[in-house]
């Protein structure tokens, strides 16, 4: 018995240390040749954020089948797409295995951090880099080759004072804040645009903690200010409690959210009921009813057998303005990597545009931050309706 | 005098006694480890033999080796479990950033830079280790084991809310609990949950073959020096160390800052080597995950350590063939590596197999493993 169960393991491990060898053999090779132009991505396709990589996983996948299925210009993708587990150091061991396999052009990464440790990297080796959903400003900043499809986090308090400045002018503001990173950046470029165009913000209140419990000195504040739409670039857990307390005080402004708002109706110990008539900005919103979303949702759904979220739109867009891009840029599929880079870069600044279900004519200026119109919708009845 | 009893209580330290060539066969085996991997890793990537995935790993795997033969100065060598490795890795890891961003404008070389860093990487986490140690070198087994996971998690919280940067003047800003306020993206250092950012990537692997080599070096002859016997002989019976008279808080505390300094400096390492690092890098899996290497590697044991940290390290990525089952496959592996190394019948096999090579020490050896064992099956017991 024991023999066996020696036997057997022996046999496993020696199996394993084959597979081992013969995968750090392997390397280097496949570059150019061939007439598909290989894409990678890389995102958490395991662990906590394994939700957001594996949406941008599929969303690529389902563009590139579009694509190739229409064979329309000759040009054939292919799509790889490496884990990288939310990890700056896996992502960029995800990276160097990506390069390995030649690739040519880079959608992803899909996260933040992980984006900011391989944009490096992808800028010394001239990789043209379109990350679907990594919104830090430090993703792109200092790297004339990345570029971003969504909104950056500071570019959202801009585009949320272009659209209330466009839709709802006359309506008194208010700012409840968070003093990190991420709501701080949108709260003062929110004010910069804001103010710029000569209206005042009437009152504004910061808070400090993730967990902070007690609100009623900031509502009190937009409430004697006289406001009556409140900007909260806050994540959802915070503007719950918000929600919750303006209720009790009986405050009924128009609160209006950014990104961070996602998530809102599934909040713990919350009344999504209190959530009705939030406002917020997403670029995407599965029950639109334009016909392109409504395609893309259908041919999601009946692929993967789930509704598609933001990141899947998001890496859906970006393999078509790769591809609409690469068109542009006259190159086949075997120019060398740097080639793509430079042509790309090229067309990329020089007023190209491309379409998408997360925005009409998306273009992009020099330092790689996105400009396309800001979507916003409004919760009824439990669902996000778009405006 | 005290040194001679020293050597009489403990067993391994009576080993070292009566057969110095011991000491010399584990330096000689560690150095020799480290210096052939990397003169065959080099080649390999100079004549393209090796791909750029495995390449982007040779600082981690130096980093992960450093922490596994630091780590088990204190697991091994002292004989407590600590859980909060990652810990002294995350404060040398930041302070050795924060100097790094410093001391770029000034210096133009950048392995003094690396050097200067990594130094002040390891004074830093030294001391976090010696105010950590003093009130919790009291506590044994267990009990230890959960006050330094508790560390762990505390050093990760506090990455969360650190910030420093550049403000306008090029003078240094530090704040807490928030972001600081007018500041340009590319002057950040240390931004909260986003961690250390726009770092300069310096690092190449011969610093890390260096780092690994010191590493070995301080642990070895710290185990071979007097106080290397005295805490193992503290480890192996602390009544009858305390009888003769060893401050037992003193030397439990030596090898515990010792190991947090060398570890400080793998972070510095680490954090050097790409332009982010987020605080969550430091959790409480990272800490695991050095100690699986430890004990993968047999306790106590430098160069097990060694080829556990390289060949862990390097799994995950060649298993990235099997795509989604890659991690399932990793964890599979390690269940069934760590169920061999430990079988009897195997390890029966494998030393059957060495005495045959290796006929003359067959005695000594057999000797030396009977006395191991029963050793260790009191502890257990």
């Amino acid at each position: 018995m024991k023999t066996k169960f020696t036997k057997f393991m022996a046999a496993a491990l020696a199996a394993v240390m084959a597979f081992a060898l013969a995968a750090c053999g392997g390397g280097g090779s496949g570059e150019g040749g061939d007439a598909v132009l290989k894409i990678g991505s890389t995102g958490p396709l395991t662990g906590p954020a394994a939700i957001y990589g594996n949406a941008v996983k599929n969303g690529g996948q389902l563009a590139v089948d579009e694509i190739n299925a229409a064979n329309a210009d000759g040009i054939q993708l292919s799509w790889q797409a490496e884990d990288d587990e939310h990890d700056p150091e896996k992502a960029v061991n995800a990276y160097n295995t990506l390069m390995d396999s030649g690739m040519q052009i880079l959608v992803g990464p899909t996260t933040s951090a992980p984006a900011v440790a391989v944009a490096e990297k992808a800028d010394a080796d001239r990789v043209f880099t379109l990350t679907p959903s990594a919104s830090q400003a430090a993703v792109t900043e200092g790297h004339d080759n990345v570029y971003q499809l969504c909104f950056n986090d500071p570019n959202q308090g801009t585009a949320a004072a272009q659209y209330i400045l466009a839709n709802m002018k006359d309506k008194k503001v208010g700012v409840i804040y968070q003093q990190n990173d991420y709501s701080q950046g949108i709260y003062e470029k929110f004010k910069a645009e804001y103010e710029g165009a000569g209206n005042k913000i009437v009152a504004t209140e910061a808070f400090a903690k993730d967990d902070e419990k007690d609100f009623t000195a900031q509502l009190n504040s937009m409430k004697n200010a006289g406001a009556d739409l409140v900007f909260v670039p806050i994540y959802y857990t915070p503007a719950a409690n918000i929600l919750t307390q303006a209720d009790k005080m009986g405050y009924n402004p128009t609160f209006f959210g950014v990104d961070g708002m996602d998530g809102i109706l599934t909040a713990e110990n919350f009344d999504a009921k209190l959530a009705e008539g939030v406002m917020l900005l997403t670029p995407f919103v599965a029950s639109a009813e334009d016909e392109a979303t409504q395609k893309f949702v259908k041919a999601y759904v009946d692929a993967y057998g789930e509704e598609p979220n933001q990141f899947a739109a998001d890496a859906y867009d970006c393999v078509y303005a790769i591809y609409n891009a690469f068109k542009e840029t006259g190159l086949d599929a075997s120019a060398s990597t740097e080639e793509i880079c430079d042509a790309m870069i090229k067309v990329f600044n020089g007023g190209f545009t491309s379409s998408g279900i997360t925005g009409e004519e998306m273009k992009w200026n020099e330092n790689g931050e996105v400009d396309k119109t800001p979507k916003a919708c409004v919760i009824e009845n439990g669902v996000y309706v778009q405006k | 005098m005290a040194d001679r009893i020293l050597k009489t209580i403990s067993t391994r330290g009576l080993k070292n006694a009566v057969r110095g060539s011991e000491y010399k066969r584990e330096a000689l085996i560690s150095y020799g480890i480290l210096i052939i991997g990397y003169i065959v890793l080099q080649l390999g990537a100079v004549g393209g033999l090796i791909g750029r995935n495995l390449q982007g790993q040779f600082v981690p795997i130096c980093v992960y080796v450093s922490l596994a033969v630091s780590l088990n100065l204190v697991v091994g060598i002292s004989g407590e479990l600590s859980l909060g490795h990652a810990g002294f890795m995350a404060v040398g890891c930041y302070s050795g950033v924060l100097m790094s961003r410093i001391l770029l404008p000034h210096i133009g070389f950048e392995p003094a830079i690396v050097l200067v860093s990594m130094i002040f990487g390891a004074v830093l986490a030294a001391l976090a280790g010696f105010v950590i140690g003093i009130p919790i070198l009291g506590l044994r087994g267990d009990y230890l084991a959960i006050v330094t996971l508790a560390f762990g998690e505390i050093i990760v919280n506090l990455m969360n809310v650190i910030y420093f940067g550049f403000d306008k003047d090029g003078k240094l800003k530090f704040a807490f609990n928030h972001a600081i306020e007018d500041i340009e993206n590319s002057d950040r250092i240390i931004a909260g949950a986003i961690g250390a950012t726009g770092t300069k990537t310096m690092v190449t692997f011969t610093m890390g073959l260096l780092l690994c080599l010191f590493t070995v070096f301080v642990v070895l002859n710290l185990k071979n020096s007097k106080q290397g016997r005295a805490i193992m002989s503290i480890r192996d019976n602390r009544i009858a160390a305390e009888s003769i008279g060893l401050n037992v808080r003193k030397y439990k505390l030596t090898a515990f800052v010792v190991s947090a300094a060398l570890a400080g400096m793998a972070g510095t390492l680490y954090g050097l080597n790409f332009s982010t690092v987020a605080p969550t890098k430091f959790n409480f899996n990272t800490s695991v995950l050095i100690l699986v290497f430890v004990v993968l590697g047999s306790v106590g044991n430098i160069w097990g350590g060694i080829i556990a940290a390289s060949i862990l390290t390097v799994l995950p990525e060649v298993f990235r063939q099997f795509a989604d089952y890659r991690m399932l496959t990793y964890a599979i592996v390690l269940i069934l590596v760590m169920i061999a190394t430990y079988n009897p019948t195997i390890k029966a096999r494998v030393k059957a197999v060495w005495t045959k090579i290796n006929p003359v020490k067959k005695k000594d050896k057999d000797k030396g493993k009977d006395k191991k064992r029963k050793k260790s099956g009191k502890e257990v017991a």
